[in-house]
Parts: structure tokens; sequence; C-alpha cells
């Protein structure tokens, strides 16, 4: 059930919701910008520095195809250390303030604060 | 040796057969699913988000099988059998657009919704204009997608099933095939839907999911395994057979194409491949059958859950495509693909028929692996359609029909009742539009439904989850304005109009250069959501304070 609006406004101002926005701005914001970043230097370079992509390393594995992969590589580890840092960090911060609001135990989903799956 | 689809007439027939059987399978089982979750669907909860109680393995299957279009699948292996490297951009796109929704939209979404993606975006602003604009972009997006999937599916029936422009079927000549396969195509969606709501859907993605990577899993290993594991060896050969040496292998051939001579060509070929990445990484955040993927787990950490399966099993599929793609560049060649489909929607198929010929007892063994592979195509394109045709009726019965309308007063009957009814209404007109779209290009739809989809829909949920002032002017500027900027930039530009490869190459009023309009309608989409709010005083501190307590916290989530 919902609480009061008052309630609302409260919990929201309250130094304890204050750490938790914070502590997971300061992971997704960074985290997508870094992200973003590391995938238009690929599109950028896909199109401006094809020699450079063209370099070969091993055979016929060439700079473009190792940037490639290493763009899933990228992907599965920030997904990985995501769910990794949210289940330590902003799980049990966030329980704390549903709890207090509640007064009681949260119900469901104790089960699902083990991390990941990847 | 190039491989002839067509190569012996009876192999053909008994793939043919083989085919029709295996998709009548995957028929009869996803069908007696459906009328099972139709005996579980009871609640507007159990139609809408199969009653939340699926796993976050199960989700994550489900969202791979939304996910993975015949854009992915077809799309993608044709054009890097084709143009090589220039392909294999199309799977890293769609692949880290998963991070945007992962970190940014998947949990708070979860946690302020109930239905639909309006829920989020209207849940501080007055509802009917903001659940108009919603509903109205959800719509939108959807049925382009729609018609992409559709056209896909009549434009490889007549290869698959081996009718040729001489050749009739049942008495069905190619054209009359394409219009028999799209209506049958779009009636089982409506069934599906009508009958099996989110329940339903959800477990005929899961099955077609399974499929699909089971498909392309055993593929891969053939191919890989002719190269005795050795990717080097694959790539010189894809390389050597494509007759484009070395290039094959780099950027180039497709997107960016450098112009000797022609500086402003150059450029604006560029800024076509910029703008093509942007849409493909922030699109995917914004498709409506995607997000309402979301309320069908329990809580908002089954949701981050059922994301990261999906970026597992997503981001395999994208891996295998590179086997696929090069091998059918290697073992099919490039010009046996552009003999049976221009676009090379069929290399994949082909791949498979070759595979069969050579390592599962000739002839016999090629019409097999072909029909298993074109009934997983058919199921792919099937189960996304039936995604797609949900999501968007879903919005039409919740936004517009019981909040619209209805100002909120509709009984929990009365709007499932309208969203079956809309799920006839779309579905019919996706196969309308559909047929008489024929002609159209498949990828162009797709990368317009994204473009769409990252200009209109992606502001709006950011600014709406993590901007205090947003307000409802900027929500509906938002939505209207990205919406109209990419609709209009795509159709004054050269896919429309004024070039060979155009809808209407006989005419010509574009002015827009590029062909993909995400580069300029994004930051659009995001500058009129920004400008429609400063123009309006109206905030709702109250309300700001329960979506930013709920979405963080799951306090009060449905």
């Amino acid at each position: 059930m919902p609480a009061t609006p008052e309630r609302y406004l409260e919990v929201q101002n309250s130094d304890e919701f204050g750490r938790l926005r914070r502590t997971l701005r300061n992971f997704i914001f960074p985290t997508t910008i870094a992200f973003i970043l590391w995938y238009a230097l690929y599109v950028l370079l896909s199109a401006y520095a094809r020699d450079f992509m063209a370099i070969k390393l091993v055979g016929n594995i060439n700079i473009a195809l190792v940037l490639g992969l290493l763009q899933f590589v990228s992907t599965f580890v920030i997904a990985w250390y995501y769910s990794r840092f949210a289940a330590q960090k902003i799980d049990p911060l966030a329980d704390d303030i549903y709890n207090e609001i509640e007064g009681d135990r949260r119900p469901a989903d104790t089960a699902s604060t083990d991390g990941g799956v990847l | 040796m190039p491989v002839n689809l067509l190569a012996a007439e009876s192999s053909a027939s008994t793939s043919r057969t083989l085919t029709i059987t295996l998709f009548l399978v995957f028929v009869a089982i996803t069908l007696g699913i459906t009328i099972w979750a139709s005996r579980q669907t009871k609640t507007a909860t159990d139609f809408y988000a199969g009653g939340r109680q699926f796993s976050g393995f199960q989700n994550g299957m489900a969202i791979g099988g939304d996910y993975m279009s015949a854009a992915s699948f077809l799309g993608i292996a044709g054009l890097i059998a084709l143009y090589g490297y220039d392909g294999f951009l199309y799977s890293i796109g769609f692949l880290v657009a998963w991070l945007v929704a992962l970190l940014l939209v998947a949990e708070f979404l979860r946690n302020s919704g109930r239905y639909t993606m309006a829920d989020v975006l209207a849940f501080r602003m007055r509802q009917r204009p903001v659940r108009m604009a919603a509903s109205v972009s959800t719509v939108v997006v959807s049925i382009f997608y729609l018609i992409a999937q559709m056209v896909g599916a009549g434009a490889l029936v007549s290869l698959l099933l081996g009718i040729t422009a001489d050749q009739t079927f049942l008495g069905m000549d190619a054209d009359t095939a394409k219009v028999f396969t799209i209506i049958l195509v779009g009636a089982l969606m409506i069934v599906y839907v009508v009958v099996g709501g989110m329940k339903g859907t959800t477990y005929v993605q899961i099955v077609k999911a399974f499929m699909l990577m089971t498909g392309a899993l055993v593929m891969t290993l053939m191919v890989l395994a002719h190269y005795k594991f050795n990717l080097s060896t694959l790539l010189g050969d894809a390389a050597a057979q494509s007759g484009k040496g070395a290039a094959f292998l780099e950027p180039g051939l497709r997107y960016g194409v450098e112009t000797a001579g022609d500086a402003t060509k150059t450029f604006y070929s560029k800024m076509d491949l910029l703008s093509l990445g942007l849409a493909l990484v922030l699109g995917t955040a914004g498709l409506p059958h995607i997000l309402t993927r979301f309320y069908t787990v329990p809580t908002a950490r089954i949701a981050r859950k059922s994301v990261l399966w999906a970026i597992g099993i997503i981001g395999t599929f994208y891996l295998f495509t590179l086997a696929l793609g090069f091998g059918a560049a290697a073992l099919v060649g490039g010009k046996a693909i552009t003999a049976q489909d221009k676009a090379g929607n069929t290399a994949a198929p082909q791949l498979a028929q070759k595979l069969g010929i050579d390592y599962l007892g000739g002839d016999t063994g090629g019409s097999i692996l072909l029909a298993i592979i074109a009934a997983v195509a058919f199921a792919t394109i099937l189960a996304v359609v039936a995604g797609l045709t949900l999501a968007s009726s879903s919005s039409t019965a919740h936004d517009f029909y019981a909040n619209v309308i209805k100002r909120g007063n509709a009984s929990e009957r009365d709007e499932v009742r309208v969203a079956r009814f809309a799920a006839l209404v779309i579905g019919a007109i996706a196969i309308g539009l559909s047929i008489f779209a024929q002609s159209l290009n498949v990828a162009f739809l797709v990368a317009l439904a994204f473009a769409v989809a990252a200009s209109a829909n992606l502001p709006a949920i950011l600014y709406s989850l993590f901007w205090r002032r947003f307000n409802t002017s900027g929500a509906v500027w938002g939505i209207y304005g990205g919406l109209l900027s990419a609709v209009v930039l795509v159709f004054f530009s050269p896919v429309v109009s004024g070039s060979a490869t155009a809808m209407f190459p006989a005419h010509d009023w574009h002015w827009f250069p590029l062909s993909n309009p995400g580069i300029i309608s994004i930051p659009l989409g995001f500058f009129f959501g920004w400008l429609g709010t400063v123009l309006s005083s109206e905030k709702d501190v109250e309300k700001y304070a329960e979506l930013e307590v709920r979405s963080l916290t799951g306090h009060g989530a449905h």
C-alpha cells in the first residue's frame, strides 16, 4: 500500500534516502557515460580510422574484430559488476528505507539479493 | 561451389513438406500453451503482465524471444555474408543497448509502473495528455516494427517454400503465397494475444528463444568444426570467397563508404553510420514491447536478473551471427546468396542447407537442416509480432480507453475486453498495411522503429525518472516532438524518395541526406522535452517524491 504524500516527501528529504540516491546515481550515471563513450569511440574508429582498424593482429584477426568483441566483453563485465554492486550497496539501503516506511519486514524478494546470474 | 536452393526438385519438395510440418508442430505446441494460459488468465494483471509470476530466467528467455527478430537472425547473418564486417556493427549496437535498459530503465520502470510504458510517464503528470501521447507513440513504433516482421515473413515464404515466379504451390503463385503467409502469421499472432494474453505470449517467446538459440548453436558449431575451430581460417576463407579480400573483414563496405573525389557524399555516408549507431544503442530502452516485459516478474530485483539473463542470451546469439554470416560468405558464397535474395535475407537458411548437404548425408540432410532453420525463422517472426501486438493493444486499452476516454473509471473486465478487441483491430491493420507495404525494405522499417523509439520514448522516460522539474508539458512536447522529428526526417530522406532503392524510386522530394534520422531526431526529442518543461510552470512536488521513493525502493509497487 502506498504511504501518504507527506510521508513520501519526508522520506525523499531524509539523509538515508539521499545516501541511496547518491550511491545509485554515482554508479549508474558515470558508468552510462563511460560505456556510451567507449561505444562511440568504436563507431567513430569504424567511420574514420579504417587503416588503424585494418591492422592484422593474429592471422586474419584485425583490430576491428578485436574491438568489436571487446564491446561484448565490456557489456558482459558491466552487467555483472552492476548486479554485484547493486546487491551489495544499493539493495540493503533500499530495503532499510522500504522497511522503515512499512514498519515491517519486506515480504517477498529476500531470495533475490544474492547477486547476479552472469 | 555455390548452392542453389532449388538444385534438386525432389529435395526442395522434401524440404517444403518438412518446413510446413515443423512449423505446424510449433504452432500446435504454442496454441496448446496459449489455451492453457487462457484458463489461467482471470484478472487484468494476468492479461497485461502474465500475473507477474515469471522467474528471472524465464523472463530473460522471453526478452530474448521478443528482441531477436527476423532482422537479427536473417538480417544480420545476411548483411555479414554480403558486406562482411559492417553487418557485425548491428550485433554490437543491439547488444550494448541493453546496458541502457539495465542501468537506467528496467528496475525503476518495474517499480513505478503497472501495465504499460505510460504508467511511468504519466505517474506525476496530468493523465490524459501524457497517456494519449504515449499511446500514439507506442502504436506507431509497434506498427512499423510489425510491418517489418510481416513483410519479412512474406518475402521469405516464397524462398523458403521454394516458390519462384513461375512456380505454384497448392495452386498459389509467389505473390498469392506471400499474401496468404502474411494473413496466416497475422491471424496466429492475434490468436496468441487475444486468447493467451501476456502469459501465453511469454511462453511462446520462451519456446521460440530456445528453438532459435539451439538452431543457431548447432549451425555455429558445424561452421566452426568445418574450420577446425580456427576463427582466422574461417575469416580468411570468407574474405577470399567474397572476392573483396581483406576489405571484407574491415569496416566500410556498406556503411560510411568513402567516395573518392566527393567529400560531401563521404561526409554524409559517415554521418549515416554514426546516426545508425546512435539509434541502435538508444532505441532498445524505448521499445514498448520490451518495456512491458519488465512487468511480468514479481519485483524490480527479478527484473534486473531477467535483464542479466537477456544480456547473456542475446550476447551469445550475436556472437553466433559472426559464425553464421562469415560461414555463409565462405561456404555458400555471396553470388549464390544474392541470386536467391538481393538483401541477403536467406543467407542463414542457405548456409543450413549447405551444412546439411556436407555433413548430414547429401541432399536429404540439406533439406532437413534447411527445413528446421526455416521453421525456426517463422517461429521467430511469429513470436516477435505477437509481442508487438500485445504491447500496442495493452496501451490502447489501458492508456487510451481506460484513462483518456473513461478518465480512469473503466472496470478491469472492460479494459481487458477492449485490449482483446484492440489486438484484433491492430492485428488487422498490420496485416492490411503489410500486404500493401510488400515492396518496402525490411531493414528500413526496423531502423525507423528504433529511431522513433529512441527519439520519442527514451527522453520522456529518462526525464520522468531522473529530472525533478519535468512536467506534463515536457512529456507531451518530448514525445510528439521526438516522434514527428523522426518520422518527418525519414519521409524526406533518400529511403523514401530520390534514390534507386527508395520506396518511391520514380519520385524525388528528399532534402534530408541521411537514411537514419537518429543523430538529429534523438537530440531533438531531448530538446523538446526540456523546452516543453521550462515553458510550463507546473510541477507536482508530492507526486515526484512518491515516484522517486517508489522507483528506488519499490515501496507501493504493484
